[in-house]
Parts: C-alpha cells; structure tokens; sequence
C-alpha cells in the first residue's frame, strides 16, 4: 500500500462533514481521525484540509470557534452544522451512485 | 450566495484576524505532529524536521486557504499596480484624462452646489414649505402690492392661513455724526417674525397690537446692523435709534442667519403702525404678504380662496377693486423666482459638459486599448481569461475616475469660489442662499453620484470592445479585423455624441449671446452716455410744502449746474430703465368709461429732466416750463404709448386727463408728446407713461440725472459733496452712471452670468469634441498607413488621399452638426424664458454654430489628412 493515497476527488469534504459528524474537532484532530479510522490508508494532506475547511465553512456547512485543546492550547474547533448534516447526507448518497458506478464498470465483463 | 458574498466581504475587512487565525490554527497542527512522531520515537530536532516536511511550504498553504475565502486581494492590488504602472509610462494620456475629467466633474458638482443652495436647501424658517407670498394681481400687474385695507379684509376674512402678515419698504434717513445717511428699513406687522418662526436673540419679539396706529415707536434690529451700528452690546435693548427725525426703542436683535430676501439690505424692521396717506385708500398698493398656511391646506386651495375674498371686494368696491385679483405661491417661488431658470440652465450646460468629457475620455481609452490589443492578446495567450482581462480594464477606469475625481473636487471648490465672486455685490445681497454654497453633505453625493457614473462609462466602454476581440486575429502580424472595424464604428459613433453635444452647447451660448446683445440694446429712448445719477431722501420735518421742496430743487440744479462741464441737471421721482411701478390709474376725459384701471406709469419730472438731460424726443407740443407751478393750470405730457392706447387718430394735445372719478382738482392738460422713454427694465414692455411738473410735489424722494460734458464717473463724487453743501440733512445713495445702472439692472446681470457661463461650457465642449474628432481621423489614418501605401504605388493622386481620408471627417461632422442642431432647437426651446430678442430657431445663430464647428472640424482632420497624402509608398510598404 501507498504510504498516501491520493482521495477520489471531491471525497475530502465528505470525510470532513463525516468526521465531525462523530463530534466537534480541530484541524488536527479531523486530519489524525481519518487517519485512525482509515487504518493509516487516508493521508490528509494539510495543504488540502485547510482550504477545505475554509470552504466549508463559507458554505455554511461548519462553523468554527476557538477552545482550549487536550493539551490545552487554543485550537480552533470545527462543528457540523444542521445545513452541514443535510449535505453529508446528499455527499454519501453522490458517493456511494459513484461506488456502485464504478463498480458496475468494474465488474463488466472484459472482451477480448 | 448574499450570504457568501457577505462572509467573504466581512473576511476582507477582518483580513489580518483571518491571518492570524490561520497561523495559529496551523502552528497547532504542526505541534501536533511534532509531539505525535516524538512519541513514536523521533528526538525532537527531527520530529520538528518532518513535521515541517509534512506539512510543506505554510506561506502556499495560506495562499491556497485564502484564494477560498478572499478576493484574491493580490491580484486586485496587481492590476492597480499595473494600471498605474500604465498611466505613468503614458504621463500624456494620464494627464489628459485626468483633466478633462477634473475640469467635467468640477463644472457640473459646483454648478450643482449653487443648485442645492438655492433650489434644495430649505429657507432659513421654521417650516418653509408652509410659508407662502401673497399679494394682489391686477390685469397690468401680475404680483401687485396689497393696499392696507383690503389686506385687513384678507386677514379677517381668510381662513387658509393661520397668520397673514405685511412688510412695507421704508426709506429712513440716519443721523451719523454730521452726516445724514439712508438706511432702508421694512415696516411690518406685528406677528411677521412669529409666521417666519424667526426668534430675536436678544430682547423680544413685537407683541399683538403693537402694529396698530398710534402704538409706541418701536424696532428690531438685524444681526448686521446691530453689529455694524451699535457694536453688537447687548444693552442695546432699552436704547433709541432716530430714524428720520423721530425716536425707536429698540426692543429686540434678530439672529445672525436672519435675512429677509425680499428687501436683504434692510437696516431696521419697525411696526407698522399709522396709516401714510397711500394706506388710507383702497386704491394705493404699497404692503407685500406673506402668510403660513394652516395644517392640510394647500397653497391652490388658499389662492381659490383669496381669489373669493378679492372677487368679494371688487364687487364691494369697484372704484378701487375692480379685476383686483389674488395671488397666493410658495415662499421659495417668489424668492427664487428668475434665477431657477438660469440654474436650472447651467446645471443642464454642465452636465452636457461632463458628459462630453466622460465621452472624451472613454474614446481616449479606447484608443489606448486598440493600441494595447497586441499585449491583450498575448496575455489572454498566456491563459487570462476574458473577465480577468475585462478586470484590468475596470480598474484602470476606475483608477482614471478616482484620480478625476479628486481633482474635480478641488476644481468644484475652486469654481463655486470664482463665481461666488463673480455674482455683483447688490444681486448676492438679495440671494442670502449664496452663503451656502460650497463643499457639504449634498455636493459630496452628487460628486459621488458624478464619479461613479463616470467610472462606469470609462470601465465599460474598453471592456466592451474585449467581446469581439479574436484573439487570434489579434496576435497575427498587422492584423486588423473585426476589432478594428468594431472600434471605428464606436468611436465614430462617440464623436458624433461629442459634436451634438458640442453644437447643442454653442446654439445655447450663441443664443445667450444674442439674448443679452439685443437687451443691452434695447431702445431705451434716451442717450445713457455722458449722464449721473444719484437718488435723494429729503428730511420730512424740514421739507414740509411744496414751497419748500420746490426752493431745495431749484437750489440743487442751480449748484449742480455750477459745475464744470455740466450742461444739464434733471429731477424725477423715478429715473428710467427702472420698473413699471410708481403708477396712476388715468380716465380721459370726454371719453366712454366702463370702471376699467388704465395703469400708467407716473413721473414728475422737473422742466430739463426729458429733453435736455435725458435727450429724449418731444414729439409735438412743449415741454414743462418753469412756469408750470402751482399757480398755474395743470398739465402733463404723455408718451407715444399713452398717445397710441387713447388717442389713435386723434391729436391729443389740449385733451385732458384726470383720475378715475375725473375729480375738478385731478385734471391735467397734455400739452406735449415724447418718443417712448423705457421706465421699465430691459426686458419689460413699454408702458403709457405720463410727466407732471415735479413742482407741483412735494415728495422728499426724488432722483437727479445730470448731463455732463466731461467724464461723468468723475463726476459723481462731485455731486454727492455739492448735495451735501446744499443740505446736510439728505439721504444720498445709488450715485452711479445711467450706464451702470443699465449694465447692472438685475436682467442685464442675470443674462450676462447665463451667457459667460454657458459661452465657456461652448467653448470647452467645442475644444473636447474637434480633439475627439481629430483622434478618430488620426487612428483611422495610422491604421490605414498600408492601404493608403498600396494606393499611392498603384497610381492614386494626393488628392484622392485627401478624399478618401476628409469623407469620413465630413460625414462625421455632418451627422453630429444635424444632430446638435436638431437637439439644440428643442433645448432651446426648453430655455425660451431666458431668451430675449431672439427665437430659439435664430437661424444666423445655428448657422454661426454650423460654420464654427464645421471649420473647426475640418481643420482638425485636414491634419491627419495631410499626414496620410505625405505618407511614401515606399516606406509605408516596407513598413509592414
């Protein structure tokens, strides 16, 4: 396995809205669960969470405040807003028609 | 999407908050990352090392955070670098812009800001729009002056208005030291400050009553004359003020921004009380009112009903009342009156000025662009898109406007001060709004408002022409095509709005020029070379009978005749170019009479007055003799108009004429007949007229003309001392030359300011629009260079060059000449009240206007095209 593996494009936000879905993070904290919970697979470069992030939260999607970390430092935490579970709903929808999509493309018989 | 908008709007204000932000928020990251490989196992140094590596190059992850949220505020600050960039390495271009604009945002923002003063700006009282002048009208007289009694029926009958008050002109004579000063005053009625809702800012106000016959003599004094006369004490109140011989407690001092338009220079308002001789009859108009209209009434309803109260007392007294009318107007419409129009005018002038200059611009920028097509092209090349392209050009449009409009804001500054100035001494004193003009709230949105507008023409126009630019086409070597021919067509189609605009502009100002021609030339019937005016107020308590004023006006003509160079000295109650007032209703004698007021103006003149010292022409008959006193039979002599209206085909010599009851001691004989002597101003009509001996009066107001041989400015000093050795009790003031006086009467100004300013907006516009017209020529010619090459290598001669390159001048200058004065005569129109003497089709003035901007135009393009018939084949061929 890659030690990344670059997203399918268009899937960071929805692992973002999925992510904090499980709960209000920061950055680091978003970048590190994917991480975990795609056994080390998903590598979140944070060249691309942070403009991410940014976009989300103009859309309306997240919303941003600062507290204090586990290691009590100040970090800004990101929350799913209502907007933003509705828009993970239609994300995992989009991606899983794109999933059986592909799948279906996959398992077409190949012709010699 | 607004919400976005708005987010991305507020990030741009709080940008460096989002910095600050993002740093930390990323510097937590990383420290994150740090202590994570430290606890895997890595020393410090190197988890710090590849917490850096993992994260990258932080000043591109900010970039690439911003350029989500923001505006991308490097490329906007890119393009104003570039713009400017642009300007600098073209100074000319820049420079040019900049003050054409500037000079078009300047005219048109100060010209507006004597607009708002004037037509905007509410008047200095409480509520002015509740605030209405009413007077009388009778058929000769639209805006006649009310007589006591009936406005004391108007007062008690009307239920409109909750107050209707009066002011009288009053002439007082002023005691200073040994020398007797007038000093104009206003008598008015009680309650006049309380309607204006004017509050005296010392002492108190007149009390009800206090205007009635036989109350106490009492008066307020303005905020000037308290400052100039009694040195702005404060226990002024309580002290007396003699006026023409008799003593006023002063009760109170008004506020400073006080000033009544109607009569500005008034030195001291006092009540009206007792009725002068004029207030005793019904038939003598001497009171002007103003009135506060009751909540909900409008000014119509209120003129419907003082035309009831006035048709009422016609009937009541047909003598005196009969056609009487009522005329009821806002406040603000009587004050402005004339000067709206002229305003209105140039405000009209300066915005076809600045649209000029937007126009002249834009084509100016249009040129830049054509000639810049090649680096568009390239950059468009490189992978900028249309909008973006289409950006560079709205900042560099927006840059020009800004910069255009910083200067036309010190320009507007400027121009409001010059002309401020320009407005004669004695007109500014009765238009108090002047003092406001300048640079506030109002004039800085209307400068916006200007600019704005201006950078949207010169944003869109360049960026207009991006839509059909191929950009292949472009980047081709000499390629010159549908762009090229797109640009011709629009800035042809500029010019043509600059010569309209151009010729609308001239036809204006040629007009104007002709208007104020012909009212300076106004046949006045007497010779206004050579003569010295002065008015004098004799002292009442001295000058008692007629015996008394007719010893002190002998004496003065014996004085003044003394003089050197004098050749002639004349008295008259009123001198002429004046105002059709002063009048006297006139019956004829043996004739049929239905009641009908025949309004004439009265003048008694002294025996020299008509003749000797004004050269007017007696017709037939003779003139008043010195022995036409009171012990002899009346007479009068009569104008040409009189003779016509009464007497046409009839001789009038020895008829006689009388008042409207043809009473015994009213009758006069005519016993002489004048050409027209105009009494009125410039631009009124000709009115009968009748002159009786000044003997018979013994009126202390009077006016002397002389006639000198010598310089009669020089003269005027002279006189006023010599009247002063004769009388040290007089009233001396206006001395000034019939030609002054001419000169300076209110239409002869008004028109004079018109035409100025309107001959100079010409002038301008005439200069923008020929420039533009030789830069459409000028491109067209660079950009033919070859064609015109290929042509004169295969034979053509320079005149056919000439030809070919002077149609398209001609064609242009022909529509825009069509256009312009098509549109001018329809403008013209619009400003016909302006125009005197002169119709608003005047076709020696268009054709003036055609044959200016025609030569003009033609020697404007005649230079490009004597650059094209000079091109070599040669050269212009190898050119390419």
């Amino acid at each position: 396995m890659a030690k990344k593996s670059d997203l399918l494009p268009g899937t960071l936000d929805l692992l973002i809205l999925k992510t904090l879905a499980r709960g209000t993070l920061h950055g680091y904290g978003i970048a590190l669960s994917i991480k975990r919970s795609s056994d080390d697979v998903l590598t979140v470069e944070e060249g691309s969470l942070y403009p991410a992030l940014q976009r989300l939260l103009l859309a309306g999607w997240l919303k941003a405040e600062w507290k204090m970390s586990e290691t009590n430092r100040r970090a800004r935490f990101y929350t799913l807003t209502r907007t933003g579970r509705k828009q993970l709903g239609v994300e995992i929808s989009e991606f899983e028609q794109m999933i059986a999509a592909i799948g279906r493309v996959l398992s077409a018989p190949e012709e010699a | 999407m607004l919400t976005r908008l708005l987010k991305k709007l507020s990030l741009l204000v709080q940008r460096r908050r989002f910095r600050s932000d993002l740093d930390e928020e990323m510097a937590f990251h990383r420290a994150q990352s740090e202590s994570e490989f430290i606890s895997e196992g890595m020393s410090p140094k190197e988890a710090h090392y590849a917490a850096m590596r993992q994260f990258g190059n932080t000043t591109r992850l900010r970039e690439q955070s911003e350029e989500v949220v923001g505006f991308r505020m490097e490329t906007v600050i890119q393009d104003l670098g570039f713009a400017l960039r642009q300007l600098r390495k073209n100074p000319g271009f820049g420079v040019t812009a900049v003050l054409i604009l500037a000079l078009g945002i300047g005219v048109s923002v100060a010209i507006f800001g004597f607009v708002d003063a004037a037509l905007i700006q509410p008047l200095p009282f409480a509520h002015p729009d509740r605030l209405v002048d009413v007077t009388e009208s009778a058929a000769a007289v639209p805006h006649a002056d009310l007589s006591r009694p009936d406005y004391e029926d108007w007062k008690r009958i009307n239920s409109s208005l909750s107050s209707l008050e009066v002011y009288a002109f009053e002439g007082y004579l002023l005691h200073v030291g040994s020398v007797t000063e007038p000093a104009p005053g206003l008598r008015v009625s009680d309650g006049f400050f309380r309607t204006l809702g004017v509050k005296p800012i010392l002492g108190r106000d007149f009390l009800p009553g206090e205007d009635k016959p036989g109350g106490a003599k009492i008066v307020m004094l303005p905020y000037s004359t308290w400052q100039k006369r009694f040195g702005g004490r404060a226990d002024v109140i309580g002290q007396s003020a003699n006026l023409s011989g008799e003593n006023y407690t002063i009760v109170g001092v008004l506020p400073r921004e006080f000033i009544w338009q109607p009569r500005a220079n008034a030195e001291f308002f006092t009540t009206l009380l007792d009725k002068s001789s004029c207030e005793r009859r019904r038939s003598c108009h001497n009171l002007v009112g103003v009135g506060r209209l009751r909540d909900g009434v409008t000014v119509n309803a209120a003129r419907a009903e003082m035309q009831r109260i006035a048709n009422q007392l016609a009937a009541l007294y047909p003598g005196s009342n009969r056609d009487q009318g009522a005329v009821v107007q806002p406040l603000t419409e009587f004050i402005i009156g004339d000067v709206r129009i002229i305003l209105l005018t140039l405000l009209g002038g300066a915005a076809l000025l600045l649209m000029i200059a937007c126009v002249n611009v834009a084509s100016l920028l249009l040129v830049r662009s054509e000639s810049r097509r090649r680096e568009i092209a390239v950059r468009g090349a490189l992978g900028a898109t249309k909008a973006r392209l289409a950006r560079q050009f709205v900042t560099e449009g927006l840059l020009l406007a800004a910069f255009g409009c910083t200067a036309g804001v010190f320009v507007a500054a400027w121009t409001m001060a010059l002309l401020g100035k320009l407005v004669p001494k004695t007109m500014a004193d009765g238009m108090p709004f002047l003092r406001q003009v300048g640079l506030n709230a109002h004039t800085a949105i209307f400068a916006v408002a200007v600019a704005t507008l201006a950078a949207f023409v010169l944003a869109v126009t360049p960026a207009l022409r991006l839509g059909s630019t191929d950009l292949q086409d472009a980047l081709s070597e000499g390629g010159r095509g549908a762009a090229g021919r797109f640009w011709q067509r629009l800035g042809a189609n500029l010019v043509v709005v600059e010569l309209t605009v151009a010729v609308v502009l001239l036809a204006g100002a040629g007009l104007l020029g002709r208007s104020f021609y012909s009212l300076l030339h106004v046949e006045t019937g007497i010779d206004p070379t050579h003569l010295a005016t002065v008015n004098v107020i004799a002292p009442d308590s001295k000058y008692k009978t007629t015996d008394d004023t007719r010893q002190l006006y002998l004496e003065i003509e014996r004085r003044l005749m003394a003089l050197p160079g004098v050749q002639s000295v004349g008295m008259t109650t009123d001198l002429p170019v004046q105002c059709n007032c002063d009048t006297d209703w006139i019956r004829i004698a043996g004739k049929p009479y239905h009641g009908e007021h025949n309004e004439t103006d009265q003048r008694e003149v002294s025996p020299n007055y008509l003749i000797s010292t004004l050269k007017a022409k007696l017709i037939r008959g003779r003139m008043i003799t010195a022995q036409d006193d009171a012990s002899h039979p009346q007479v009068m002599i009569i104008n040409e108009t009189l003779a016509k209206n009464y007497f046409l085909g009839e001789d009038p010599i020895g008829q006689k004429i009388g008042n409207t009851d043809l009473a015994p001691d009213s009758m006069r004989e005519i016993v002489g007949i004048i050409a027209d002597v105009r009494e009125g101003g410039l631009q009124q009509d000709l009115w009968p007229a009748e002159y009786e001996p000044i003997y018979h009066s013994s009126d202390t107001y009077f006016s002397i003309a002389v006639r000198t041989a010598g310089d009669e400015k020089a003269l005027l000093p002279t006189m006023v001392s010599t009247l002063r050795q004769v009388e040290p009790g007089l009233g001396i003031y206006d001395e000034q030359t019939m030609e002054q006086q001419i000169d300076g009467s209110q239409s002869a100004l008004l028109h004079k300011f018109a035409m100025w300013l309107v001959g100079i907006f010409a002038g301008l516009a005439l200069v923008l629009g020929v420039i533009g017209l030789y830069g459409v020529i000028a491109y067209s010619v660079s950009q033919r260079t070859r064609e015109i090459g290929v042509r004169m290598a295969l034979g053509a001669q320079r005149s056919t060059v000439y030809k070919l390159v002077m149609r398209q001048a001609v064609w242009l200058t022909a529509i825009g000449l069509m256009l312009g004065l098509a549109c001018s005569v329809g403008v013209s129109t619009l400003m016909h009240k302006l125009l005197f003497g002169v119709e608003a089709w005047d076709a020696p003035t268009l054709l003036a206007v055609a044959l200016i901007l025609g030569l003009a135009a033609l020697a404007a393009s005649f230079i490009p095209a004597w650059r094209a018939a000079s091109v070599n084949p040669t050269e212009a061929l190898r050119a390419e």
